[in-house]
C-alpha cells in the first residue's frame, strides 16, 4: 500500500515572485527583447508563458508574441498510454525565422516533452536560438536536455507527482509534491 | 472521453460525445496542414493498406494525403491489375496483405458489409471508405465538420439531403451522423430514388423540391449515380434536373440563404447548375479540405483505440 502526502512547496505569492524572476533573467540574458518570442506548451506552459510576458512587459514596455504549442503529435508514448492524449491546436500565428524562442512549460522531468516540443518547432521554421524556461526542473531527465531558465529545483523520487496549479486553468496558485509513502 | 472504437464500419449507432471527438481532433489537424511543413510524426512506424475495389479520386487520395500527413507507410491496392482479376477472393487478399504485417486498412467495396466482413478475418483496424449502398461514414464526418465550422453547431440545422437517396452510402452516413448530432433531416427527390426504409429513419420527406428548398438552410446535393441506373427510375437527365435540379432562379425565389454541400464527383448541369456549384452559396472545396483532417482524425484515434473489451482486460 502506499500513501499519499501532499505537501505545499510554494504559494501564490512564491509563484509569483519566481516568474518575475524568470522573466528578469530572460530579458537580462538576451539583453533587452529584440528577436524574442514565446512559446509555451499546452496546457499550463501557456498560461506561465502568458505571466513571463506581462512581466516582460512591466520591465521592457513591450508585448513579445505568444505562440501555443501542442506536442500531442510528436510524442513518442502517443500509443503506450491507456488513455489516448486529445490532439489540441497549436496556434503559432508569426514567423519563427531568425527568432529567439523562449520555450515554456511548468515542469521538466524526463525531458520527453520538450524533445516533441522541439521537433515541432523545427517544423515551423528554423529560429536562431531555442532556450527553455521552467517553473519546476524535478530530475530524472532521459535525455540530455537541459533548461535555461530554472523557477525551481526539487528534489523528487520517481513515485512522486509535482502538481503547479494556476488560476488561468485551476483556479488558484501554487505547487504541491505529492510523495507516495510506502506503509507497511 | 476516450475512443473505444476499433474499426469506423458506420456513424449508425454513434453518439455525439464519439462524433465530437473526431471533429475536435480534426480541427487539430486541420491547422496542421496550414503549417509550412504540413507533416507530424504521430503515425510513424504504422502501416496502411489502402483497398480500393471501386474506383474513385478524392476518398482515395484524401486517404492517401491523411497517412502521409501522419508519417504513416501507406500501400496502395486497386481491383484492376492485381490478383482479384485472377479470381483471388477477398478473403484470401485481405488475409495475405495481413501476413505482411500491417495495422489497418482503409477499404472501399461495391459489396455492402465488405468491411464488417473483413473484422472478422483480419486483426488490423477497418476503415470503410464506402460500401456499396450501404455508408461512407468519412464522407458523413467531413460533411458534419463543414457544416459545424459554419454554423458553430448543428443542433437545430435543417439539412435536406436532395437526389438519388436510394443508391447512396453519403445519404446514409449523413442521416445517422446529422440526427446524432441534433439536427434535423430531410429527404427530397423523386419517389423511385427514395427508398422503403426512408420511413424508418425519422425523416422528413419532401417529393417537391421547392419544398425541401423552404424548408432547409443546407442542401446537401448528391450525385446522380448513372452507373447504378440501368433500371429507368426517372424518364430523362433532363426531365431530372428541370424537377430536381437545383439552380441560382430556384434558389432567389425561395429567397432564402442557403448552404449547399456535394459530395462530388459533381455531374454539372444534372443535379446542380454549373455556376452555382462554384458560387458564394457552396462549400463544395471546404468539405475537400476538411477531408484531410477527418481522416487524419479518424486514423489517429483508431491507431491508439483499443477494442472496448480489450480495455476492460487491462
Amino acid at each position: 500500500m502506499a500513501e499519499k502526502v501532499r505537501q505545499q512547496i510554494m504559494d501564490a505569492e512564491g509563484l509569483n515572485r519566481t516568474i518575475a524572476r524568470l522573466a528578469h533573467e530572460i530579458v537580462e540574458r538576451n539583453r533587452g527583447t529584440e528577436n524574442l518570442a514565446i512559446l509555451g506548451i499546452r496546457t499550463r506552459g501557456v498560461s506561465i508563458a502568458e505571466r513571463i510576458i506581462s512581466k516582460i512587459h512591466a520591465i521592457e514596455n513591450t508585448r513579445l508574441p505568444l505562440g501555443i504549442l501542442d506536442v500531442t503529435m510528436y510524442r513518442d508514448d502517443v500509443f503506450k498510454k491507456i488513455q489516448q492524449p486529445l490532439v489540441q491546436t497549436t496556434e503559432i500565428d508569426f514567423d519563427i525565422d531568425d527568432k529567439v524562442v523562449i520555450l515554456v512549460d511548468d515542469v521538466l522531468f524526463t525531458g520527453r516533452t520538450i524533445r516533441a516540443a522541439l521537433d515541432a518547432i523545427i517544423d515551423f521554421g528554423r529560429p536562431t536560438k531555442i532556450e527553455l524556461a521552467v517553473l519546476i526542473d524535478r530530475g530524472h531527465r532521459e535525455l540530455p536536455i537541459h533548461a535555461d531558465y530554472v523557477g525551481e529545483h526539487v528534489a523528487t523520487s520517481l513515485q512522486d507527482d509535482i502538481e503547479v496549479r494556476l488560476k488561468q486553468v485551476d483556479g488558484m496558485d501554487g505547487v504541491f509534491l505529492v510523495k507516495s509513502l510506502k506503509v507497511n | 472521453m476516450d475512443f473505444k472504437r476499433k474499426h469506423l464500419l458506420e456513424l449508425k449507432g454513434s453518439t455525439r460525445e464519439e462524433i465530437s471527438l473526431i471533429l475536435d481532433t480534426a480541427e487539430s489537424f486541420k491547422e496542421v496542414l496550414t503549417r509550412p511543413i504540413p507533416k507530424v510524426p504521430t503515425l510513424r512506424g504504422k502501416t496502411v493498406v489502402n483497398l480500393f475495389f471501386e474506383s474513385s479520386t478524392r476518398t482515395r487520395i484524401s486517404f492517401e494525403l491523411a497517412e502521409k500527413r501522419l508519417s504513416a507507410d501507406s500501400v496502395n491496392f486497386t481491383a484492376s491489375g492485381s490478383s482479384l482479376s485472377k479470381g483471388e477472393t477477398l478473403r484470401d487478399t485481405a488475409r495475405n496483405i495481413e501476413a505482411m504485417k500491417i495495422d489497418m486498412v482503409v477499404i472501399r467495396h461495391c459489396a455492402a458489409g465488405a468491411p464488417h466482413f473483413l473484422t472478422q478475418c483480419v486483426e488490423a483496424s477497418i476503415i470503410n471508405a464506402g460500401d456499396g449502398q450501404h455508408e461512407h461514414p468519412t464522407q458523413g464526418l467531413l460533411d458534419l465538420m463543414t457544416l459545424r465550422d459554419k454554423f458553430k453547431t448543428l443542433e437545430g440545422l435543417n439539412v435536406a439531403i436532395i437526389g438519388d437517396i436510394a443508391h447512396s452510402r453519403v445519404a446514409r452516413s449523413n442521416i445517422y451522423g446529422l440526427q446524432a448530432m441534433g439536427a434535423k433531416v430531410a429527404l427530397c427527390g423523386p419517389p423511385t430514388l427514395i427508398p422503403l426504409e426512408a420511413q424508418d429513419w425519422g425523416t422528413e420527406i419532401f417529393l417537391k423540391l421547392d419544398e425541401a428548398l423552404e424548408w432547409a438552410n443546407v442542401l446537401n446535393v448528391l450525385r446522380l449515380q448513372l452507373e447504378r441506373q440501368q433500371r429507368g427510375l426517372f424518364p430523362s437527365i433532363r426531365e431530372y434536373h428541370r424537377l430536381y435540379g437545383i439552380t441560382r432562379q430556384r434558389l432567389e425565389q425561395c429567397k432564402k440563404e442557403v448552404t449547399i454541400l456535394h459530395p462530388g464527383p459533381i455531374n454539372r448541369g444534372v443535379e446542380i447548375e454549373s455556376e452555382l456549384a462554384d458560387s458564394e452559396y457552396s462549400l463544395i472545396l471546404n468539405q475537400v479540405t476538411n477531408g484531410v483532417a477527418v481522416r487524419m482524425a479518424v486514423l489517429y484515434l483508431l491507431s491508439g483505440g483499443k477494442g472496448s473489451e480489450e480495455l476492460e482486460a487491462e
